[in-house]
């Protein structure tokens, strides 16, 4: 294959992959709503895939924060106010809140569904 | 904790906490001599003395106006009142904790200018809703943090009592309780040193240092390591507001207290699906932000009676 010429090409290729396989992606996300209630996340432990955004909304009476330490921390979220994360790469991420620390949750995020035709 | 040492001090020797009078509006204490000892009821007639008074306030939560008490602000200037009209006027207060709500500079501004009325010195520790602007802690430490070590532990001395103001609220740990941390117990070990243990020790705190209610969070990871820093001295008083009510026990030479708020009432531990506000009839609301007061009466070291005296209704 000759290198001159196709660059361009390559390049056009890779981002018309990029648009395919983002379209199906984005068509995928998911919201998810996790309630806090009662000095409890609910539910307490979820799954999601990469690319989804969790929202917690704070039904309680009193303040509380989202915290997953070195991903990601919410600002102090007083009745009916929400936070939202998207998760952008797989894991499992435990969370507390900040101010009771006795509240914990989790949420798991899955790989999403292989790209066709991804590469490095 | 274990027994008291008695041997070596000896129970006359020893300076003990006799009496202390609580209310919703503070707690007033008197130290005589040196040894705190009792005094009268807050917003009563004060007993004369010739020691000193301190008074507790705690949990005003500036900015609250939820259900179970809409406007925070107004009880705790009910509150100030009462300590204004103090006969005996208190050497200094100390606040432990949950000045604000949320942390706003608002709330932060409204509350020093209520506190400020009383025309006392006062001691603050931070609690954790003092801690949760942007930039965590930033605004109560510019206030009140400014000469204290750390996240805003300090101590001083006042009429041979050792006051030692503590905070718990910070680096708080997922599924942990209050967290003092290492740094803060090698300044409090440090800060105990050459002391003699007839030197009647008053350590205050936001979050209980003992555990009152492991579920809700109603203690400190770490409280044990302190208080065991503390076991050598005769008469220790362990002072903590976060929980809204008031709860007492007596532990070898160690008192422990937790103070009413001025905001509003939290469930007794377990009595509720979680410890949030309690929403109490609207004529019962100031009762349980201590209009209600208890009377402890430490004889010999040992807590003799509590009684509840309605200050209104």
């Amino acid at each position: 294959m000759k290198n001159f010429g196709t660059g361009r090409g390559a390049f056009a290729a890779a981002l018309l992959l990029a648009l395919v396989s983002a379209l199906p992606a984005a068509a995928r996300a998911a919201e998810i709503a996790v309630k806090i209630d009662n000095f409890v996340f609910t539910p307490q432990k979820i799954t999601v895939k990469v690319g989804d955004t969790v929202t917690w909304t704070n039904a309680d009476d009193i303040p509380h924060l989202v915290v997953a330490t070195g991903h990601f921390r919410s600002q102090a979220l007083d009745t009916d106010d929400k936070y939202s994360f998207t998760f952008t790469a797989p894991g499992t991420f435990e969370y507390f809140c900040g101010l009771h620390p006795q509240m914990t949750g989790s949420v798991v995020v899955e790989a999403a569904a292989p790209k066709a035709g991804a590469t490095q | 904790m274990s027994a008291n040492d008695q041997d070596h001090d000896g129970m006359s020797r020893r300076k003990v906490l006799e009496c202390m009078t609580w209310a919703g509006t503070g707690v007033l204490w008197t130290v005589a001599g040196g040894v705190p000892t009792s005094l009268g009821l807050v917003g009563e007639a004060m007993a004369q003395t010739s020691g000193f008074t301190f008074l507790q306030i705690s949990d005003s939560h500036v900015g609250f106006d939820k259900p179970a008490n809409p406007n925070a602000l107004g009880t705790l200037e009910e509150a100030i009142g009462k300590v204004k009209a103090l006969k005996a006027k208190p050497s200094f207060m100390i606040h432990t904790g949950d000045i604000t709500h949320l942390s706003k500079v608002k709330e932060f501004d409204d509350a020093q200018q209520i506190i400020s009325q009383a025309g006392l010195q006062t001691h603050y520790v931070p609690g954790e809703h003092d801690m949760i602007d942007e930039n965590p802690g930033h605004e109560y430490q510019e206030r009140y943090g400014k000469t204290a070590k750390g996240a805003g532990w300090y101590s001083f001395d006042q009429n041979g009592v050792h006051f030692i103001g503590l905070v718990n609220v910070v680096g708080l740990k997922a599924g942990g309780l209050g967290n003092l941390g290492d740094e803060q117990l090698a300044w409090l070990a440090d800060d105990l040193k050459g002391k003699s243990a007839s030197t009647p020790i008053v350590v205050f705190a936001h979050i209980p240092l003992w555990t009152v209610y492991e579920q809700w969070g109603w203690g400190t990871d770490d409280g044990a390591k302190a208080l065991g820093l503390l076991k050598p001295f005769g008469s220790v008083t362990v002072l903590n507001g976060h929980i809204h009510q008031i709860i007492q026990k007596v532990e070898g030479n160690v008192t422990f207290h937790t103070a009413r708020s001025t905001a509003f009432p939290q469930p007794a531990p377990g009595t509720a699906p979680s410890p949030g506000p309690m929403k109490v009839p609207d004529d019962k609301l100031r009762t349980m932000l201590g209009i209600a007061d208890i009377t402890c009466k430490v004889g010999n070291a040992r807590l003799a009676t509590i009684v509840d005296t309605p200050l209104q209704g």
